[in-house]
Order: C-alpha cells, then sequence, then structure tokens
C-alpha cells in the first residue's frame, strides 16, 4: 500500500513564474504516514507547493522522489482543491466520475456511490445537480469523490475554510477514517485549532520558503518568531 | 398594396392546405440544412473541443483562421464549390453539380465555421473550470474531450442551432451550386428569390412565412437553452 509509494523525498524544490520564484527552493522528506500540515499565512505558497508535489503545477527545478515510479504514484494520489470544482452533474454521478475512469461499471458503481452519498448524508440529494449545493456539502462531496477510488496518497487545501464548527467536524471525522485506512495526507489549513487536533507533522511556509517543520508537538514549542506568532493568530507581513 | 394583401390571404390558404409544392419545398429545405448541419457538428464539435483542450504551436493562427472562414461570403464559398464539382473540375465525375449533395457540401463549408467557433468558446469556458480537476484526476486526453462534450452538451446544441439558422436562411451558395431547379433542388430560399422575381407573391410569402416560422422557433430554443444554462439546471 502506502509502503511503496511513500516516503518522498523532495529535492531543491522551485517553482518560479514570470521571473519570480514563488517557491523554494524547498528540500524535505515526507514520511511514510500521518497528517502532514503545510501552514503559513496567505501568499505563502501552501497551494502552489501542494501542486507541485501532486504535479499539477510545473516545477522549475528540483526533483520529487519517490519511492516508485512517477508515473505510478501519479495514478495513487487524488487532490481536494481550495475552491473545489463540481462536475456539471448530479451528485450521483459526481461520485461516479473517478470510479467510470478506473472502468467500474454496474451494480458496483451504483452501490459505491450509494454508500458515499450515505456517509456524507447526501442520501437524499443523489440526483441533485452538484454545483447547486451549499459550500458545506460541495466540500464534502470533493472529498468523498478524492477518497472514493482510495488513494494511497490525498491532498487537500484548505478543505474546512469557510465551514462552520459541525461541517468541519465531518471533514475531520472522514479524514480520520482515511487515515485509519492507511491514507498519507498532505493538508494546508488556517485553523490553528485544526492544526492541533490533526496534525501528526507539520511544515510552515513563509514567502515560499520553509521555516519551520518538525513534529506536532514541536508546536507547542516554536522556534521561530513567525511560526510562534502565526499560532497567536497575529498578522504576519 | 393590393398585391401584398392578396398575396398574404393566399399565402395563408397554401399553407392551411398544406400546399404540395410548399411542402416538397419546405422538406427539401429541411433535408438539405439538417444533412449539412449533422456533418458539420461531427466535425466541428470535437474539433472545437479539442481546439478548446490542447495547446500547439499554431493554435492562435487556426483560431484566427477558423474566425477568418466564419465570415467567408456564401456566394463565394458557391462559386468555388461550383467549380471543383463542374465537369471540367477536379471532382467532375462525380457529377454531383446542381444536385442537392452540391447543396450539402456548400452548406458544410460555410457553417461548420460558425459551429466549430461557437463551441471553441463555450468549451474553453468549461475546460478552464474542468482544467485541473481532470489533469488531477489523470484522465486521458479522449476522456477529457468526452467529458466536455457531455458537460457542455446545452451549449453545444446552442452552437449546432446557430448552425441551423445560418444553413436554412442562406441563397446565394445554394442557388449557385444547386440551380434551382424545380422537383430537385428548389429550396424555400431559392424559391423565394424566384417567386418574387416573377411576381408570384402567394407562394413567395407562403414560403416566406415557413421560414420565419423556422427562424422563431431556433431563436426561442436558442434563448430557453441559454435560460436553463444559466439557471444552472442541467
Ligand atoms: N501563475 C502564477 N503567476 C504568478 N504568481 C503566482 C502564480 N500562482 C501563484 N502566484 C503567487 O504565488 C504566491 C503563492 O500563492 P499560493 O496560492 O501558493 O499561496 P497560498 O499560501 O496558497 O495562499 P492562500 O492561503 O491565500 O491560499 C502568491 O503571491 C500568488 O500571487
Ligand atoms: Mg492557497
Amino acid at each position: 500500500m502506502v509502503g511503496d509509494l511513500m516516503p518522498l523525498d523532495i529535492v531543491g524544490l522551485e517553482v518560479r513564474r514570470r521571473g519570480k520564484r514563488l517557491l523554494g527552493p524547498i528540500t524535505h522528506r515526507f514520511g511514510l504516514d500521518g497528517l502532514t500540515m503545510v501552514i503559513g499565512p496567505n501568499g505563502a505558497g501552501k497551494t502552489t507547493f501542494l501542486k507541485a508535489l501532486h504535479g499539477i503545477e510545473r516545477i522549475s527545478a528540483g526533483d520529487l522522489r519517490w519511492a516508485t515510479s512517477p508515473e505510478d504514484a501519479k495514478g495513487r494520489q487524488a487532490y481536494v482543491f481550495q475552491t473545489p470544482t463540481m462536475l456539471r452533474r448530479s451528485v450521483r454521478e459526481n461520485l461516479a466520475y473517478p470510479l467510470r475512469l478506473n472502468g467500474v461499471r454496474g451494480g458496483d458503481l451504483a452501490k459505491t456511490c450509494e454508500a458515499w452519498a450515505e456517509r456524507i448524508n447526501l442520501s437524499d440529494a443523489l440526483e441533485r445537480p452538484a454545483p447547486r449545493l451549499s459550500g458545506g456539502e460541495r466540500q464534502k462531496l470533493a472529498i468523498a469523490r478524492a477518497l472514493i477510488s482510495g488513494p494511497d496518497l490525498l491532498f487537500l487545501d484548505e478543505p474546512c475554510a469557510n465551514l462552520d464548527g459541525s461541517a468541519t467536524a465531518d471533514i475531520e471525522r472522514m479524514l480520520a477514517d482515511a487515515l485509519d485506512q492507511g491514507t498519507r495526507i498532505i493538508m494546508t489549513s488556517h485553523d490553528v485549532g485544526q492544526v492541533r487536533r490533526l496534525a501528526h507533522d507539520f511544515l510552515f511556509l513563509h514567502g515560499g520558503q520553509i521555516r519551520e517543520a518538525g513534529s506536532s508537538g514541536q508546536l507547542n514549542d516554536p522556534q521561530s518568531i513567525e511560526l510562534k506568532s502565526f499560532l497567536k493568530g497575529d498578522i504576519l507581513r | 398594396m393590393a398585391d401584398i394583401w392578396d398575396g398574404m390571404r393566399a399565402a395563408f390558404w397554401l399553407i392551411v392546405q398544406l400546399d404540395a409544392d410548399l411542402m416538397e419545398i419546405t422538406l427539401r429545405s429541411l433535408h438539405v440544412s439538417l444533412t449539412a448541419l449533422l456533418i458539420a457538428c461531427l466535425i466541428a464539435l470535437p474539433a472545437g473541443t479539442w481546439l478548446a483542450v490542447r495547446r500547439f504551436r499554431f493554435r492562435r493562427a487556426a483560431i484566427a483562421t477558423l474566425n477568418a472562414f466564419m465570415g467567408l461570403p456564401p456566394v463565394v464559398v458557391g462559386l468555388i464549390v461550383y467549380l471543383l464539382l463542374s465537369r471540367d473540375g477536379p471532382f467532375g465525375v462525380f457529377g454531383l453539380l446542381f444536385t442537392p449533395t452540391a447543396m450539402i457540401i456548400a452548406q458544410v463549408i460555410i457553417i461548420t465555421p460558425l459551429v466549430m467557433s461557437i463551441t471553441h468558446q463555450a468549451m474553453r469556458e468549461l475546460w478552464s473550470e474542468y482544467h485541473d480537476l481532470l489533469i488531477s484526476l489523470n484522465t486521458s486526453r479522449s476522456q477529457r474531450v468526452r467529458t466536455l462534450l457531455w458537460d457542455g452538451r446545452r451549449a453545444l446544441l446552442t452552437a449546432a442551432l446557430a448552425g441551423f439558422g445560418r444553413a436554412i436562411g442562406e441563397v446565394g451558395a445554394i442557388m449557385i451550386v444547386g440551380g434551382n431547379i424545380d422537383h430537385v433542388t428548389r429550396v424555400l430560399t431559392t424559391a423565394i428569390a424566384l417567386e418574387t422575381s416573377k411576381g408570384d407573391f402567394a407562394l413567395a410569402l407562403g414560403l416566406g412565412f415557413v421560414l420565419i416560422g423556422l427562424s422563431l422557433v431556433i431563436s426561442f430554443l436558442t434563448h430557453s437553452l441559454s435560460q436553463t444554462e444559466r439557471s444552472g439546471r442541467w
């Protein structure tokens, strides 16, 4: 399972656009399992970083070294975007889409979709157009759609932004379940409480660079001033 | 003035009584334009989508060419198709000149760029929305095109309607390559032109009403389609 995908070593990763360096150089090892939080202020480069890891942001320099071939690695990841894309289809068809790509058909397809719809409390909305769902419902649907084909590595870019407490709790439960199943998770969050609840380890980005990284325990004893004020909720410049 | 009123009354009766000539001409018009539309769509819908999804070196040039082709004067298209199909032309051996097939060929050339351009525009918008997700899901290029075609099907229907509207009302090209031969290549627009020049306003107006009716149906359908599209009901 995850064992032959992770760890992921990134070496000298850089993303430049129009001569400006948005990210890096970053060298880091993502361990075998658990949940890694990528934190940092707006514009720190979190989204760029996650997309680069997932292979949908062009890398200007550096290397991603998976425990397996890049092609194999690519097929075993899923990504939930900061603003989730809903296909202009029903909830059922949104869930079915990744399964269809993998050749799942017929009864299995229907059963899996219905089971996942139940898990995200959208059983009654299966035939409703997904773009009409509320923000929280959309976010849950996007996560279910990412998990439905059983990825070994899941990226989530601020899955709980703009959500209330109960929706956030639902999503955190889904992530905890996925972790129990052995899914490796790399995500971003602005919610310091959520970071403390979920993170096994963290990585603090500022200005496109890693300022600090460590296990979640280290969040209680931040080294840099930037992380200290970030955790206190101060405004960073 | 009296002429016109008499003509209108006569036209009305031609339509109510389903006049044989009127029916024949209308059906031929529909046959030619719908066949041309079908062929144009088979080319333009995938090609327009492909153009929206694929990045290649001459993409801009291709789009500019497409837009230029959209503005081709139908009469000139008619002239070129005429030369190609005439006895001495490269495709003369097929004997297609002055047949409905020749008219279909001309109309395909006229409406394909239009349908393709509208398709391209709509698909580019949808693609920018879907891009990241479809790339992330590791879709193949043909899976992407199929997803866009399916989810953009309303926009594609709008494109097809626009193509049909252009085809059914077109007169210059099909007059040249079809020759407006009675019972063979006479269609709504060419018949109107002929009957008007002969001074037979009854048939001309009757045919005109049918044509206007068709255009109204098209614009009504287009309108209600774009309404459902906007209000997000799929
Ligand atoms: N294609 C691009 N061209 C130029 N600049 C870009 C491009 N993409 C992102 N940026 C810039 O790179 C920086 C990092 O962006 P990124 O979206 O990664 O930040 P973020 O940490 O995810 O922020 P947020 O918390 O607001 O989501 C920003 O200043 C952004 O404006
Ligand atoms: Mg971001």
